[in-house]
Protein backbone atom coordinates (compact mmCIF):
# COMPACT_ATOMS: atom_id res chain seq x y z
CA UNK A 1 0.00 0.00 0.00
CA UNK A 2 2.58 2.53 1.20
CA UNK A 3 4.75 1.48 -2.16
CA UNK A 4 2.62 2.10 -4.70
CA UNK A 5 3.47 5.98 -5.22
CA UNK A 6 6.88 5.03 -5.35
CA UNK A 7 6.04 2.14 -7.69
CA UNK A 8 4.16 4.65 -10.02
CA UNK A 9 7.32 7.01 -10.07
CA UNK A 10 8.76 4.25 -10.72
CA UNK A 11 7.20 3.11 -13.62
CA UNK A 12 6.61 6.75 -14.69
CA UNK A 13 10.69 6.85 -14.73
CA UNK A 14 11.08 3.79 -16.61
CA UNK A 15 8.30 4.84 -19.16
CA UNK A 16 10.05 8.27 -19.52
CA UNK A 17 13.71 7.47 -20.33
CA UNK A 18 12.58 4.15 -22.54
CA UNK A 19 10.43 6.27 -24.62
CA UNK A 20 13.50 9.24 -24.96
CA UNK A 21 15.84 6.22 -25.62
CA UNK A 22 13.11 5.10 -28.50
CA UNK A 23 13.12 8.66 -30.02
CA UNK A 24 16.55 8.60 -30.50
CA UNK A 25 17.28 5.02 -31.80
CA UNK A 26 14.07 6.14 -34.08
CA UNK A 27 15.57 9.23 -35.03
CA UNK A 28 18.80 6.97 -36.32
CA UNK A 29 16.66 4.53 -38.58
CA UNK A 30 15.32 7.82 -39.56
CA UNK A 31 18.55 9.17 -40.63
CA UNK A 32 19.70 6.36 -41.97
CA UNK A 33 16.89 6.18 -44.49
CA UNK A 34 17.54 9.58 -45.91
CA UNK A 35 20.20 8.98 -48.40
CA UNK A 36 17.76 6.58 -50.15
CA UNK A 37 15.84 9.70 -50.92
CA UNK A 38 17.88 11.10 -53.16
CA UNK A 39 16.63 8.34 -55.93
CA UNK A 40 13.32 9.21 -54.93
CA UNK A 41 12.93 12.57 -54.82
CA UNK A 42 9.24 12.72 -55.86
CA UNK A 43 8.46 10.84 -52.23
CA UNK A 44 9.63 14.06 -50.82
CA UNK A 45 8.58 16.57 -53.42
CA UNK A 46 4.88 15.00 -52.46
CA UNK A 47 5.96 15.21 -48.50
CA UNK A 48 6.87 19.37 -49.49
CA UNK A 49 3.62 19.94 -50.37
CA UNK A 50 1.49 18.79 -47.72
CA UNK A 51 3.96 20.05 -45.17
CA UNK A 52 5.38 23.49 -46.49
CA UNK A 53 2.84 24.83 -49.02
CA UNK A 54 -0.42 24.09 -47.18
CA UNK A 55 1.57 25.58 -44.34
CA UNK A 56 2.03 28.54 -46.03
CA UNK A 57 -1.10 30.18 -45.69
CA UNK A 58 -1.54 30.52 -41.74
CA UNK A 59 2.70 31.82 -41.77
CA UNK A 60 1.29 34.56 -44.49
CA UNK A 61 -1.06 35.73 -42.49
CA UNK A 62 0.11 35.33 -39.35
CA UNK A 63 3.21 37.20 -40.38
CA UNK A 64 1.30 39.73 -41.43
CA UNK A 65 -0.70 40.65 -38.49
CA UNK A 66 2.59 40.01 -36.07
CA UNK A 67 4.75 42.21 -38.40
CA UNK A 68 1.56 44.98 -38.10
CA UNK A 69 1.35 44.34 -34.19
CA UNK A 70 4.97 44.69 -33.66
CA UNK A 71 4.78 48.07 -35.84
CA UNK A 72 2.02 49.58 -34.27
CA UNK A 73 3.59 48.71 -30.22
CA UNK A 74 6.90 49.97 -31.26
CA UNK A 75 5.58 53.20 -32.47
CA UNK A 76 3.63 53.55 -29.11
CA UNK A 77 6.83 52.88 -26.99
CA UNK A 78 9.16 54.75 -29.07
CA UNK A 79 7.51 57.78 -30.15
CA UNK A 80 7.70 58.90 -25.82
CA UNK A 81 11.65 58.99 -26.70
CA UNK A 82 11.28 60.87 -30.34
CA UNK A 83 13.12 57.89 -31.64
CA UNK A 84 9.72 56.21 -33.99
CA UNK A 85 12.02 55.75 -36.94
CA UNK A 86 14.16 53.11 -35.23
CA UNK A 87 11.04 51.27 -35.64
CA UNK A 88 12.41 49.58 -38.64
CA UNK A 89 15.09 48.30 -35.70
CA UNK A 90 12.47 47.07 -33.87
CA UNK A 91 10.31 45.43 -36.02
CA UNK A 92 13.02 43.61 -38.37
CA UNK A 93 15.20 42.37 -35.20
CA UNK A 94 12.53 41.34 -33.37
CA UNK A 95 11.14 39.25 -36.18
CA UNK A 96 14.54 37.93 -37.58
CA UNK A 97 15.56 37.09 -34.32
CA UNK A 98 12.92 35.57 -32.52
CA UNK A 99 9.62 36.01 -33.72
CA UNK A 100 10.53 34.37 -37.05
CA UNK A 101 11.61 31.15 -36.47
CA UNK A 102 9.84 30.59 -32.69
CA UNK A 103 6.49 31.70 -34.07
CA UNK A 104 6.53 29.68 -37.21
CA UNK A 105 7.73 26.80 -35.34
CA UNK A 106 4.55 26.41 -33.27
CA UNK A 107 2.00 27.27 -36.33
CA UNK A 108 4.20 24.39 -37.97
CA UNK A 109 3.69 22.03 -34.75
CA UNK A 110 0.11 23.42 -35.11
CA UNK A 111 -0.80 22.48 -38.29
CA UNK A 112 1.83 20.49 -39.99
CA UNK A 113 3.22 18.40 -36.82
CA UNK A 114 -0.35 17.20 -35.66
CA UNK A 115 -1.22 16.38 -39.08
CA UNK A 116 1.75 14.15 -39.32
CA UNK A 117 1.31 12.42 -36.29
CA UNK A 118 -2.12 11.68 -36.88
CA UNK A 119 -1.13 10.19 -40.73
CA UNK A 120 1.10 8.16 -39.25
CA UNK A 121 -0.76 6.89 -36.23
CA UNK A 122 -3.51 5.98 -38.16
CA UNK A 123 -1.28 4.05 -40.51
CA UNK A 124 -0.29 2.38 -37.40
CA UNK A 125 -3.54 1.82 -35.88
CA UNK A 126 -4.91 0.68 -39.27
CA UNK A 127 -2.05 -1.07 -39.52
CA UNK A 128 -0.98 -0.10 -42.67
CA UNK A 129 2.57 -0.02 -41.53
CA UNK A 130 2.80 -3.82 -40.96
CA UNK A 131 1.27 -4.33 -43.83
CA UNK A 132 4.37 -2.44 -45.73
CA UNK A 133 6.63 -4.43 -43.79
CA UNK A 134 5.37 -7.57 -45.09
CA UNK A 135 5.92 -6.68 -48.56
CA UNK A 136 9.08 -5.77 -47.68
CA UNK A 137 8.82 -1.92 -48.03
CA UNK A 138 10.41 -0.77 -45.24
CA UNK A 139 7.99 2.35 -43.70
CA UNK A 140 11.05 4.17 -42.10
CA UNK A 141 12.27 4.86 -45.42
CA UNK A 142 9.09 4.95 -47.44
CA UNK A 143 6.80 6.78 -44.58
CA UNK A 144 9.29 8.41 -41.89
CA UNK A 145 12.31 9.88 -43.84
CA UNK A 146 10.52 11.49 -46.80
CA UNK A 147 8.11 13.39 -44.04
CA UNK A 148 11.01 14.30 -41.85
CA UNK A 149 13.40 15.67 -44.80
CA UNK A 150 10.43 17.70 -45.70
CA UNK A 151 9.60 19.15 -42.59
CA UNK A 152 13.36 19.81 -42.08
CA UNK A 153 13.99 21.63 -45.24
CA UNK A 154 10.50 23.81 -45.30
CA UNK A 155 10.60 24.89 -41.81
CA UNK A 156 13.93 27.65 -42.66
CA UNK A 157 11.67 28.63 -45.94
CA UNK A 158 8.35 29.37 -43.69
CA UNK A 159 10.35 31.23 -40.92
CA UNK A 160 12.29 33.21 -43.91
CA UNK A 161 8.54 34.14 -45.78
CA UNK A 162 7.58 34.51 -41.88
CA UNK A 163 9.87 37.54 -40.78
CA UNK A 164 9.88 38.93 -44.54
CA UNK A 165 5.65 39.62 -44.34
CA UNK A 166 6.10 40.75 -40.99
CA UNK A 167 8.50 42.97 -42.17
CA UNK A 168 6.40 44.31 -44.51
CA UNK A 169 3.40 44.07 -41.89
CA UNK A 170 5.23 46.51 -39.95
CA UNK A 171 6.32 48.36 -42.54
CA UNK A 172 2.74 48.89 -43.81
CA UNK A 173 1.86 49.99 -40.56
CA UNK A 174 4.48 52.14 -39.65
CA UNK A 175 4.91 53.93 -42.83
CA UNK A 176 1.79 53.69 -44.37
CA UNK A 177 -0.27 54.25 -41.14
CA UNK A 178 1.54 56.12 -38.93
CA UNK A 179 3.54 58.56 -41.43
CA UNK A 180 7.18 57.43 -40.07
CA UNK A 181 9.73 58.75 -43.35
CA UNK A 182 10.12 55.70 -45.59
CA UNK A 183 13.75 56.21 -45.95
CA UNK A 184 14.49 56.54 -42.19
CA UNK A 185 12.44 53.13 -41.54
CA UNK A 186 14.77 50.95 -44.12
CA UNK A 187 18.14 52.63 -43.70
CA UNK A 188 17.79 52.53 -39.73
CA UNK A 189 17.12 49.06 -40.23
CA UNK A 190 20.01 48.05 -42.63
CA UNK A 191 22.32 50.03 -40.68
CA UNK A 192 21.05 47.80 -37.44
CA UNK A 193 20.65 44.39 -38.68
CA UNK A 194 23.51 42.41 -39.27
CA UNK A 195 23.83 39.71 -41.68
CA UNK A 196 25.75 36.95 -40.11
CA UNK A 197 25.23 37.63 -36.40
CA UNK A 198 21.34 38.17 -36.97
CA UNK A 199 20.06 36.60 -40.01
CA UNK A 200 22.19 33.55 -40.38
CA UNK A 201 22.18 32.83 -36.72
CA UNK A 202 18.22 32.96 -37.01
CA UNK A 203 18.26 30.66 -40.33
CA UNK A 204 20.37 28.18 -38.16
CA UNK A 205 17.39 28.61 -35.23
CA UNK A 206 14.81 27.64 -37.68
CA UNK A 207 16.95 24.73 -39.31
CA UNK A 208 16.91 23.79 -35.28
CA UNK A 209 13.21 23.71 -34.71
CA UNK A 210 12.59 22.26 -38.01
CA UNK A 211 14.23 19.42 -36.93
CA UNK A 212 13.08 19.57 -33.09
CA UNK A 213 9.55 19.94 -34.37
CA UNK A 214 9.37 17.57 -37.34
CA UNK A 215 11.21 14.79 -35.00
CA UNK A 216 8.13 14.83 -32.19
CA UNK A 217 6.02 14.78 -34.71
CA UNK A 218 6.52 11.47 -36.97
CA UNK A 219 7.93 9.70 -33.69
CA UNK A 220 4.83 9.90 -31.72
CA UNK A 221 2.78 9.06 -34.63
CA UNK A 222 5.09 5.98 -34.94
CA UNK A 223 4.66 5.61 -31.36
CA UNK A 224 1.34 5.65 -30.69
CA UNK A 225 -1.13 3.61 -29.42
CA UNK A 226 -2.54 1.59 -32.09
CA UNK A 227 -6.15 3.07 -30.90
CA UNK A 228 -8.10 6.31 -32.02
CA UNK A 229 -7.78 7.56 -28.36
CA UNK A 230 -4.00 7.06 -28.31
CA UNK A 231 -4.04 8.87 -31.87
CA UNK A 232 -5.66 11.94 -30.78
CA UNK A 233 -3.66 11.70 -27.14
CA UNK A 234 -0.23 11.44 -29.37
CA UNK A 235 -1.87 14.16 -31.35
CA UNK A 236 -1.55 16.47 -28.47
CA UNK A 237 1.34 15.57 -27.24
CA UNK A 238 3.34 16.55 -30.29
CA UNK A 239 1.42 20.27 -30.39
CA UNK A 240 2.37 20.47 -26.31
CA UNK A 241 6.16 19.00 -26.60
CA UNK A 242 6.62 20.97 -29.94
CA UNK A 243 6.30 24.01 -28.34
CA UNK A 244 8.01 23.39 -24.71
CA UNK A 245 11.17 22.07 -26.95
CA UNK A 246 10.67 25.15 -29.21
CA UNK A 247 10.49 27.38 -27.04
CA UNK A 248 13.28 26.14 -24.49
CA UNK A 249 15.57 25.39 -27.37
CA UNK A 250 15.32 28.95 -28.36
CA UNK A 251 16.00 30.53 -24.26
CA UNK A 252 20.13 27.76 -25.01
CA UNK A 253 20.08 29.20 -28.32
CA UNK A 254 19.76 32.89 -27.70
CA UNK A 255 21.70 32.49 -24.88
CA UNK A 256 24.67 31.26 -27.10
CA UNK A 257 23.94 33.20 -29.93
CA UNK A 258 23.61 36.49 -28.56
CA UNK A 259 24.66 36.25 -25.17
CA UNK A 260 28.00 37.99 -25.21
CA UNK B 1 -0.42 12.90 -63.70
CA UNK B 2 -2.14 15.90 -63.41
CA UNK B 3 -2.44 16.03 -60.56
CA UNK B 4 1.27 15.57 -59.57
CA UNK B 5 2.45 18.00 -62.08
CA UNK B 6 0.20 20.72 -59.96
CA UNK B 7 1.75 19.32 -56.58
CA UNK B 8 5.18 19.75 -58.35
CA UNK B 9 4.40 23.26 -59.41
CA UNK B 10 3.06 24.09 -55.85
CA UNK B 11 6.03 22.98 -54.32
CA UNK B 12 8.22 24.55 -56.74
CA UNK B 13 6.67 27.84 -55.76
CA UNK B 14 6.88 27.27 -52.41
CA UNK B 15 10.85 26.88 -52.35
CA UNK B 16 11.26 29.75 -54.79
CA UNK B 17 9.33 31.59 -52.49
CA UNK B 18 11.38 30.80 -49.35
CA UNK B 19 14.31 31.42 -50.95
CA UNK B 20 13.11 34.75 -52.46
CA UNK B 21 12.54 35.87 -48.62
CA UNK B 22 16.08 34.52 -47.09
CA UNK B 23 17.21 36.95 -50.29
CA UNK B 24 15.25 39.97 -49.64
CA UNK B 25 16.01 39.50 -45.87
CA UNK B 26 20.02 39.48 -46.89
CA UNK B 27 19.57 41.98 -49.14
CA UNK B 28 16.88 44.72 -47.86
CA UNK B 29 16.67 43.88 -44.19
CA UNK B 30 20.37 43.64 -43.44
CA UNK B 31 23.44 45.35 -43.94
CA UNK B 32 24.76 43.33 -46.57
CA UNK B 33 24.30 46.09 -48.90
CA UNK B 34 25.61 48.83 -47.62
CA UNK B 35 29.02 46.30 -46.58
CA UNK B 36 32.62 47.77 -47.66
CA UNK B 37 33.54 45.00 -49.60
CA UNK B 38 36.81 44.57 -51.95
CA UNK B 39 40.02 46.04 -51.33
CA UNK B 40 40.61 48.13 -48.37
CA UNK B 41 43.47 49.76 -46.48
CA UNK B 42 44.09 49.76 -42.46
CA UNK B 43 45.13 52.77 -40.74
CA UNK B 44 45.67 53.51 -36.89
CA UNK B 45 45.00 56.42 -34.63
CA UNK B 46 45.27 56.14 -30.93
CA UNK B 47 42.69 57.99 -28.92
CA UNK B 48 43.05 59.07 -25.34
CA UNK B 49 39.08 57.60 -24.66
CA UNK B 50 37.08 55.99 -27.12
CA UNK B 51 33.65 56.60 -25.11
CA UNK B 52 31.15 54.26 -26.82
CA UNK B 53 33.04 53.47 -29.92
CA UNK B 54 32.55 49.42 -31.09
CA UNK B 55 33.93 47.56 -33.74
CA UNK B 56 32.25 47.99 -36.86
CA UNK B 57 31.34 51.55 -36.38
CA UNK B 58 31.51 53.58 -39.30
CA UNK B 59 34.29 55.49 -40.08
CA UNK B 60 33.17 59.17 -42.08
CA UNK B 61 34.59 62.14 -44.42
CA UNK B 62 32.45 64.75 -44.55
CA UNK B 63 29.33 62.78 -43.64
CA UNK B 64 30.19 60.12 -46.31
CA UNK B 65 30.95 56.70 -45.00
CA UNK B 66 34.42 55.43 -46.02
CA UNK B 67 35.54 52.81 -43.97
CA UNK B 68 35.05 50.91 -40.82
CA UNK B 69 36.68 50.46 -37.42
CA UNK B 70 38.16 47.06 -37.62
CA UNK B 71 40.12 46.98 -34.75
CA UNK B 72 39.89 48.24 -30.74
CA UNK B 73 43.45 47.49 -28.81
CA UNK B 74 44.93 49.27 -25.44
CA UNK B 75 48.53 50.05 -25.65
CA UNK B 76 49.33 49.91 -22.04
CA UNK B 77 53.06 51.70 -22.82
CA UNK B 78 50.99 54.98 -24.17
CA UNK B 79 47.90 54.82 -22.23
CA UNK B 80 45.74 54.97 -24.93
CA UNK B 81 43.24 53.42 -26.76
CA UNK B 82 44.66 52.43 -30.41
CA UNK B 83 41.73 51.97 -33.05
CA UNK B 84 42.82 50.08 -36.39
CA UNK B 85 40.26 51.67 -39.50
CA UNK B 86 39.97 49.83 -42.58
CA UNK B 87 39.49 52.17 -45.27
CA UNK B 88 37.94 51.34 -48.75
CA UNK B 89 40.80 51.10 -51.45
CA UNK B 90 38.66 54.26 -53.71
CA UNK B 91 39.17 56.58 -51.19
CA UNK B 92 43.43 56.35 -50.92
CA UNK B 93 43.91 60.16 -50.89
CA UNK B 94 44.12 61.64 -47.43
CA UNK B 95 46.62 63.65 -46.50
CA UNK B 96 49.04 62.78 -43.46
CA UNK B 97 47.97 65.52 -41.74
CA UNK B 98 44.07 64.17 -41.64
CA UNK B 99 42.41 64.21 -38.12
CA UNK B 100 40.48 61.76 -36.43
CA UNK B 101 37.67 62.32 -33.70
CA UNK B 102 34.87 60.38 -31.94
CA UNK B 103 31.36 61.68 -32.49
CA UNK B 104 27.97 60.88 -31.56
CA UNK B 105 25.60 60.78 -34.20
CA UNK B 106 22.37 62.28 -32.39
CA UNK B 107 21.95 62.86 -28.80
CA UNK B 108 21.86 59.20 -28.01
CA UNK B 109 23.20 57.63 -31.13
CA UNK B 110 25.92 55.20 -32.10
CA UNK B 111 29.52 56.78 -31.98
CA UNK B 112 31.60 57.05 -35.33
CA UNK B 113 34.94 58.29 -36.57
CA UNK B 114 35.18 61.66 -38.32
CA UNK B 115 38.46 62.14 -40.58
CA UNK B 116 38.97 65.48 -41.63
CA UNK B 117 41.91 66.16 -44.36
CA UNK B 118 44.92 68.24 -43.48
CA UNK B 119 46.54 70.21 -46.50
CA UNK B 120 49.81 68.44 -46.25
CA UNK B 121 51.32 67.05 -49.90
CA UNK B 122 51.91 63.25 -48.88
CA UNK B 123 48.87 60.53 -48.56
CA UNK B 124 48.11 58.25 -45.82
CA UNK B 125 48.94 54.80 -46.58
CA UNK B 126 48.87 51.27 -44.99
CA UNK B 127 49.70 51.39 -41.98
CA UNK B 128 49.78 54.83 -41.18
CA UNK B 129 49.00 56.12 -37.79
CA UNK B 130 46.44 59.31 -37.53
CA UNK B 131 48.56 62.09 -35.49
CA UNK B 132 45.80 64.36 -34.42
CA UNK B 133 43.11 62.97 -32.68
CA UNK B 134 39.79 64.18 -30.72
CA UNK B 135 38.44 61.95 -28.01
CA UNK B 136 35.13 61.00 -27.61
CA UNK B 137 33.23 63.34 -25.30
CA UNK B 138 32.00 61.37 -22.13
CA UNK B 139 28.73 62.95 -20.82
CA UNK B 140 29.43 62.32 -17.11
CA UNK B 141 32.59 64.54 -17.62
CA UNK B 142 30.68 67.27 -19.49
CA UNK B 143 28.00 67.65 -16.83
CA UNK B 144 30.70 67.66 -14.38
CA UNK B 145 32.66 69.72 -15.47
CA UNK B 146 29.25 72.15 -16.25
CA UNK B 147 28.85 72.18 -12.66
CA UNK B 148 32.04 72.63 -11.67
CA UNK B 149 31.90 75.75 -13.82
CA UNK B 150 28.48 77.03 -12.63
CA UNK B 151 29.61 76.13 -8.73
CA UNK B 152 32.74 78.17 -9.31
CA UNK B 153 30.77 81.07 -10.79
CA UNK B 154 28.61 81.43 -8.04
CA UNK B 155 31.41 81.92 -4.91
CA UNK B 156 32.57 85.16 -7.37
Amino acid sequence: MILDPLQQLGRKGLAFFGRLGRAHLFLMQTLTGVPGLLLRPGLVIRQLYSVGVLTLLIILVSGLFVGMVLGLQGYNTLVDFGAEESLGVVVALSLVRELGPVVSALLFAGRAGSALTAEIGLMKATEQLSGMEMMAVDPMRRIVAPRFVAGFLSMPLLAAIFSIVGVYGGYFVGVGLLGIDDGAFWSQMQAKVDLSDDVYNGVIKSFVFGFVAVWIAVFEGYDTVPTSEGVSRATTRTVVHTALAVLGLDFVLTALMFGD
Amino acid sequence: MGHSRLIELWVGLFVAAGMAALFMLAMQVSNLSNNISGDTYAITAAFENIGGLKVRSPVTVSGVRVGRVDAIDYDTRAYEAVVTLSIDARYDSFPEDTSASIFTSGLLGEQYIALEPGGSETNLVEGDRVQLTQSALVIEQMVGQFLYNQAGKQQE
